[in-house]
């Protein structure tokens, strides 16, 4: 196991499971070539020229052009990925999209939780300058996939990739391209008290909330039978009456089952956290937050006892804490 | 008696994605002007219309987009994707009494795009219903997600009978393996290993990522009508051999956790009535479309309608066995967890494909079609057949 900085454990096997699906698109080497959406062309230049800044005129001024060392108009070297960049709403190509070995390896990384990304580095080497008319295709290899790492912006890991572009089957452009695919560190979570879901009380149910407000957990209990029930409901189902009393529990019971919720995010709560559905020594079975006891500590079987979590004035939960240990709030 | 009285004659939907870029409106729209074409009628014909509780589409809308001049028989049934088959239930029902003849049940829904199952509902949790008290026992405590009220049960289940994660990731990889060469699903050509399902992260313990099913945008409607009827339609008939609802004791929408047996009482509920009804067992289903939003609920699923005891379906799945080519191949379009979450209804149009003989991967033979809806909710089933 390794813990990472919001304390979510990896599961088992995670780790060796990202380097053999790296190790398996980095065999596939090279991806198939794909292909500018079109040929090096004077506007595309003249736009990128003018958001950069550099007024070469080599690259826009045929006359300029024909006289300068290159005997024609030629692209600023910078653009070579530009060519090959599938746009705002890139069209499906099931072909190329299969093996392109950044999007595979994102892939794996984003199933396995490391779901935000950021670049780090960009080397390119340019081989030659490309002339307008000129059709470029660009093929990707995965160069290496390093990690976990820990990092400021939390753990991740580092995935590069190699890229060759090329006019009909020689290189013009090479680039290692790097990023990290990181899990974001925990948000700050508001206390308990704010955004927390409340509870919707009815006639047939204030009795159990006014009883956690004043530090009693209240089972239901019929006036006509005596039969214990939870949740609780205004007619007993056993024998119709519609008389419920309440008895107030020992507050002892054990884990009958449990969850570790890690995702999506719940209003008003720090993640991970367990909650349990616990069986009382009266016998009905209750769900509530176990506190005090992380997800490596929880059992089926584990003794707890009830805990009050005064949210404010209107609201207090029923939590449960490992018996014999007195739990954090 | 509601065997065989109507048929399934046509089937249509939407394309699957997670931005379908238009209303749901529009895709019910969509998704009902293509089944009525497929069964050869036009919309003049439809008298009836069945959606989920949960859609967002009236009935009445919906007929206005058609041109649907009149209505004679309208009806939503609850508990979010338990009503999949309930919906053509009540078609035939409705079809069986004479109240209608041509009824188009549908379900459409940008859940990608649009309000997400999986985040949490603060609206339903605070509802001032029956439903929202229910709600107060679970979603201020945390648990707040279907995933979680799926993994409290899948737990235990594990606990009670040593079921294991890999168990789980086996429903998994058979539904992505047999999308894998589904064009219409999500994920076409993009199987997983039971390693990647493995490696997959935690949503809530026991559950992984890969043991909860996609959520998508689109819309599937079907066309239910008279059997005799339908046999003058252009389509081969899937016959509606057996349809049942079902809620078990203790019934509440996904956290029944206060029964005294663990399992899917309500879908046992649905069980019994299906084999009495289409007067067959498990053993003569020739396929079976199983309601896949999270994989511990299709392996309890398998007990419930009796396709091995209890506790028994780790055993009974192993080696493939509900894998294309297995005793019992499940899913063979690839499910939630493969093709898309349309919320059970595209299910029911891949069972009229296995009926039709015109399902991407047709199972061999002749024999019956199950369909199962949302499960852990009050729920429903069908048995399909020629």
């Amino acid at each position: 196991m390794t813990a990472i900085d919001d304390g979510t454990p990896l599961a088992a096997g995670t780790e060796s499971a990202i380097m053999a699906a790296a190790a398996r698109i980095a065999a596939l080497g090279e991806c198939g070539p794909r292909l500018a959406r079109d040929p090096v062309n004077l506007p595309m230049i003249r736009n990128w020229a003018e958001a950069m800044g550099d007024g070469n005129p080599v690259y826009t001024d045929a006359g300029v052009a024909a006289a300068s060392v290159h005997a024609g108009l030629v692209a600023p070297p910078a653009m070579a990925q530009v060519w090959t960049m599938r746009g705002q709403h890139p069209a499906s190509d099931p072909a190329s999209d299969a093996g392109d070995p950044l999007g595979l390896m994102s892939q794996v990384l984003d199933d396995a939780g490391f779901t935000s990304v950021v670049a780090t580095n960009c080397e390119q080497a340019y081989h030659r300058y490309l002339r307008h008319g000129e059709q470029v295709s660009v093929r990707s290899s995965l160069e290496d996939v390093t990690g976990p790492k820990r990092t400021a912006l939390g753990e991740g890991w580092f995935v590069t990739t190699r890229s060759t572009w090329l006019a009909g089957q020689e290189p013009v452009a090479t680039m290692l391209f790097r990023i990290l695919k990181y899990r974001p560190s925990a948000p700050a979570v508001p206390s308990a008290a704010s955004g927390v879901l409340r509870p919707v009380v009815s006639r047939d149910t204030e009795f159990f909330w006014a009883g956690t407000a004043a530090g009693e957990l209240r089972i239901q209990r019929c006036g006509g039978c005596g039969a214990i029930r939870h949740p609780p409901g205004p007619m007993c189902p056993r024998c119709g009456a519609a008389s419920p009393g309440y008895l107030v529990a020992a507050g002892t019971g054990e884990v009958y089952s449990y969850v570790v919720h890690h995702h999506p995010p719940l209003p008003g709560r720090r993640l991970p956290i367990v909650v349990a559905l616990v069986t009382l020594a009266e016998g009905v079975r209750m769900v509530g937050e176990l506190l005090g006891a992380g997800p490596d500590d929880v059992r089926i079987g584990l003794p707890v006892r009830v805990a009050f979590v005064r949210v404010d004035e209107d609201l207090t939960l029923p939590a449960w804490k490992p018996a014999g240990k007195e739990g954090r709030r | 008696m509601i065997s065989g009285a109507a048929a399934i004659a046509g089937i249509g939907a939407t394309e699957f994605s997670k931005d379908s870029g238009r209303s749901e409106l529009r895709l019910a729209a969509e998704a009902a002007r293509a089944a009525l074409a497929d069964a050869g009628l036009s919309p003049h014909e439809v008298d009836g219309l069945v959606t989920f509780g949960m859609d967002s589409t009236a009935e009445i809308a919906l007929a206005r987009e058609l041109g649907v001049p009149e209505l004679r028989f309208f009806s939503q049934v609850g508990y979010g994707g338990g009503a999949a088959c309930a919906t053509v239930q009540q078609a035939a029902m409705a079809i069986a009494a004479g109240l209608a003849e041509t009824v188009v049940c549908y379900r459409a829904l940008n859940e990608r795009s649009g309000r997400r199952f999986g985040q949490v509902p603060r609206a339903a949790a605070e509802a001032p219903t029956s439903a929202g008290v229910d709600n107060g026992w679970h979603y201020p405590m945390g648990l707040g997600t279907p995933a979680a009220t799926v993994a409290m049960i899948a737990r235990r289940y594990m606990h009670e009978y040593g079921a294991t994660s890999e168990d789980f990731g086996r429903v998994t990889v058979a539904d992505r393996r047999h999308a894998a060469v589904n064009p219409k699903a999500w994920f076409y050509r993009r199987p997983v290993t039971l390693a990647e399902h493995q490696a997959s992260r935690w949503i809530a313990e026991p559950l992984r990522l890969l043991d909860c099913c996609q959520e998508s945008d689109g819309a599937v409607a079907v066309v239910v009508t008279s059997r005799e009827r339908a046999r003058d339609l252009p389509q081969r008939p899937a016959v509606v051999r057996a349809a049942a609802q079902g809620s078990g004791p203790g019934q509440f929408v996904m956290t029944s956790y206060y029964r005294d047996t663990l399992g899917l009482a309500e879908m046992s509920v649905v069980a019994r009535q299906l084999w009495r009804q289409a007067g067959i067992g498990p053993a003569d289903v020739r396929t079976a479309v199983l309601y896949d939003h999270f994989t511990p609920y299709v392996l309890m699923q398998l007990e419930e309608l009796g396709f091995c005891g209890r506790g028994e379906a780790r055993s009974f799945i192993a080696g493939g066995a509900i894998e294309l080519g297995g005793r019992l191949p499940v899913n063979p379009h690839g499910g939630q967890l493969g093709e898309a979450y349309i919320h059970g209804m595209n299910g029911i149009a891949e069972a009229v494909r296995q009926v039709r003989g015109t399902a991407v991967s047709q199972v061999p033979g002749d024999g019956p079609v199950l369909v199962t809806a949302g499960t852990g909710v009050p729920t429903s089933g069908l048995i399909l057949g020629p």
